[in-house]
């Protein structure tokens, strides 16, 4: 643990902020200045691509390990599973993934048929940057802020806390991507006004629109698209170029894994190097063959025009819903890594008649602004506050199967709201709830939420019974339902039944599968620490018997010592890091009088004007 | 949680049901008491007090959404003094627009008379405005003792009509 640590006594342990992207993952802290840093992984990088590569044998292998496997293992690597987070089978019909979807599988949650679900495959990354930060940080980490889209809706919201849980880290906060990037901007320039955030990334997109004042960062209103982004010119990429090659060879790649994954690592290139170049060869090779074509900006332009328009709708809506107009915007901030297109900066600038703020680095601001928010519940950060909205109504299902509002997307949270139920019919023993999110009016275009059934209501004639139902969605955009019989006060029995994600039961099981393994894997760490430091004190040991001051110890003295390099060799091999780390301390002590004679004798020998 | 008779304005600590109010103070008032009462005050409490904060910061968060929009406002202090404003006001045309929504109605369904049915709208948000205006007034009597609130409610169901009649004159809602 290479960090130096200051004990601070009672200091409670660190919370760290992790954007969980659907390209590229980071973590950050806020350091003892209260500046937030970005978590180095191993390699000294802070990205970590979310690519999980699941082996036959051992375990996942996370991030650019990972990356090298999507060619030589695409149907066991899964890549951009934060599309498929809290959604269901039929909502993904339409993607073009290497790896499969076990269509039998429950219609509630995806099962990927490697016997993977997102929340998993999400945790695998979380528990790398998890590990990443304790390498960094030297102490252990058990508490994140996780960004998400701020247009992700209940389910999407439960299943990346249920991926936290799963990787052994609580969950504090969920906060949205757009309003942690707002933070880390805000803070940096203790800046007062109205702010757009305009965040592209790999797989969604979001708007909104904050005020911020004295510290108070007050969401207005946003809005956005959980499906759009980097990903769909990726896809649309990928249909012009595997076209291309099916009319200049005969053959459809689409179906090889291995040669669709090189194809779209090659057009991922060219995407990003259109960022500043006027054209660039998209190069590919095949079975001896070879493929290149020339892309220009125009043309890639005029291909993505569609998919970045589709982000000036809710724009326009965010626009209308925060009511602002254009000319009250005082900054637009660009975040995501697909805010790096030329067209997408030029689209925002017309939009928005102002030049995008380009100076905080997309790819790291948003983890940044979760560590400023894993500051402020830490205490750490005192005179800032983030006051966030629900992206999308609450309503439920009345009569006729339409949607009646509870609760009025942009709503400042916590929000809550209060319904009395009662019976329709005399003796009615139940009363069933259903829940929805979205903006339409019927419940067939709303998303089903849950569905509360208030249990045992006593027998009585219709109409008599009065149960309040309260709706809350709390500060992580999640709603919880507590029910009161008002003729008794008491808290109502109610069964959920949530329409979307895990149930408690299975992210329990995976979270005792994951301990097992996090703790193993922990251990092991441990373990190979210590013995990586026991070699370097027994060769440098080694070294010193041949020293001159060797022969002027003791023989109790050189029996000490080597009887102490025979303890430590015994607890080497065993699994118990404790025990090699007290045999090296015990090593360590019988090394003094050595350790003195050879300062000694190097005083003398520089003395002497010779080397020892 | 029972919702108490003035909790909307004992959350922003404002004077019970008054009608007028300042909404840079109102903003003011809502910061203040965001910073004391926010869940992330509260992330390393005990799960009583963040139930607690939770629960106030929601009614806090519930009370300035209601209580900075002056329709809202004025709905919210109408219910607490027992008077419903209900639907009725959309079924019941009040008699001195019965014309003139009948003409509008004309207009609609000819494709030909957007020049009328502009005009009617322009008309309708000339009332529109005219009742704001005597909502506000109103707002003033009854923060200064007078017992307004029937007339309050009378022209607050006339304002919501013509804001329908506005919608449908805007092409919002119609079908074709």
């Amino acid at each position: 643990m290479g960090t130096f640590q200051i004990d601070f006594g009672a200091r409670a342990p660190r919370i760290i902020g992790i954007d969980l992207g659907t390209t590229n993952s980071l973590g950050a802290y806020l350091d003892a200045t209260g500046t937030p840093r970005v978590v180095p992984g191993a390699d000294g990088q802070p990205l970590v691509p979310s690519v999980v590569n699941y082996p036959l044998e051992g375990g996942p292998i996370v991030g650019y390990a990972a990356v090298e496997k999507l060619k030589s293992d695409p149907t066991r690597t899964v890549y951009s599973a934060k599309r498929l987070m809290g959604r269901a089978l039929a909502d993904v019909q339409g993607e073009h993934l290497t790896y499969s979807i076990d269509a039998a599988a429950s219609t509630q949650v995806i099962h990927l048929a490697i016997g993977v679900t997102p929340p998993e495959v999400a945790a695998a990354v979380l528990r790398t940057l998890k590990q990443n930060a304790e390498a960094h940080l030297g102490e252990p980490v058990t508490q994140a802020v996780i960004t998400v889209p701020a247009y992700f809706n209940d389910a999407q919201r439960q299943a990346t806390k249920d991926a936290g849980r799963i990787a052994g880290l609580e969950v504090l906060r969920l906060v949205n991507e757009p309003t942690a990037a707002a933070l880390a901007y805000g803070l940096d320039k203790r800046k007062q006004g109205v702010i757009a955030v305009y965040d592209l990334g790999g797989g969604t997109f979001d708007i909104s629109i904050l005020k911020l004042h004295e510290g108070i960062f007050e969401v207005l209103a946003t809005n956005g698209d959980t499906h759009l982004g980097g990903d769909d010119v990726d896809q649309l990429l990928m249909q012009v170029a595997l076209e291309d090659l099916h009319s200049e060879w005969g053959v459809d790649l689409s179906q090889d894994g291995a040669a669709y994954q090189s194809l779209r690592q090659a057009v991922i290139g060219a995407k990003h190097a259109l960022s500043t170049a006027p054209a660039v060869f998209l190069e590919f090779a095949w079975q001896g063959k070879s493929y290149r074509r020339e892309l220009t900006r125009d043309v890639f332009d005029r291909l993505i025009t569609p998919i970045v328009d589709r982000t000036l709708g809710p724009c326009r809506r965010c626009l209308a819903d925060a009511k602002v107009t254009v000319g009250q915007i005082d900054e637009v901030v660009l975040v995501g890594g697909s805010t790096r297109m030329p067209l997408v900066r030029s689209a925002v600038e017309n939009l928005f008649r102002a030049r995008p703020h380009t100076g905080l680095n997309p790819d790291e601001v948003v983890a940044l602004g979760a560590a400023v928010q894993a500051g402020i519940l830490a205490g750490d950060v005192q005179d800032t506050l983030l006051l966030d909205v629900t992206p999308l109504s609450l309503g439920l299902e009345t009569m006729g199967g339409v949607v009646s509002k509870l609760i009025h997307r942009n709503s400042t949270i916590p929000a809550s709201a209060t319904e009395t139920f009662t019976t329709a019919i005399d003796g009615q023993r139940n009363v069933l709830i259903h829940a929805l999110q979205g903006e339409r009016e019927l419940v067939q275009d709303c998303r089903s939420l849950a569905r509360f059934d208030l249990k045992d209501i006593p027998p009585m004639p219709a109409g008599l019974p009065k149960i309040e139902v309260r709706f809350l969605i709390d500060a992580n955009g999640i709603l919880n339902v507590s029910a009161k019989e008002l003729r008794s006060g008491q808290e109502h029995s109610m069964e959920v039944t949530p329409s979307y994600g895990l149930t408690d039961d299975q992210v329990e099981a995976m979270i005792l599968a994951s301990i097992e393994h996090a703790e193993d894997d922990f251990r092991e760490r441990q373990v190979r620490e210590a013995r990586v430091e026991a070699d370097q004190i027994l060769a440098a040991i080694e070294k010193a018997k041949a020293n001159a001051a060797w022969e002027t110890l003791s023989p109790d003295e050189r029996a000490g010592v080597n009887l102490a390099i025979n303890h430590l060799l015994l607890a080497y091999h065993g699994g118990s890091h404790e025990l090699i780390l007290e045999k090296i301390e015990e090593l360590n002590q019988a090394t003094h009088p050595l350790a003195e004679n050879m300062m000694n004798t190097a005083v003398q020998g520089a003395l002497k004007g010779t080397k020892i | 949680m029972s919702a108490g008779k003035t909790s909307f304005y004992g959350a922003l600590d404002l004077p019970p049901l008054k009608l007028s109010l300042d909404l840079a103070d109102l903003e003011k008032r809502f910061h203040a008491a965001s910073r004391r009462l926010h869940p992330d005050r509260f992330a390393r409490a005990s799960a009583a007090e963040q139930q607690a904060a939770l629960d106030l910061s929601s009614v806090l968060n519930d009370a300035y959404r209601t209580l900075r929009d002056p329709l809202q406002r004025a709905e919210y202090v109408l219910k607490l003094s027992g008077l419903n404003i209900g639907e009725q006001g959309n079924k019941d045309v009040p008699a001195d627009l019965l014309e003139e929504v009948f003409d509008l109605n004309m207009a609609l369904e000819d494709a030909g008379q957007q020049d009328e049915v502009n005009a009617a709208r322009e008309r309708f948000v000339q009332l529109r405005d005219e009742i704001d205006g005597q909502v506000l007034r109103l707002f003033a009597a009854h923060d200064a003792g007078a017992a307004v609130l029937e007339e309050l409610r009378g022209l607050l169901n006339r304002r919501r009509y013509i804001a329908n009649l506005i919608s449908t004159a805007s092409g919002e809602g119609i079908r074709h």
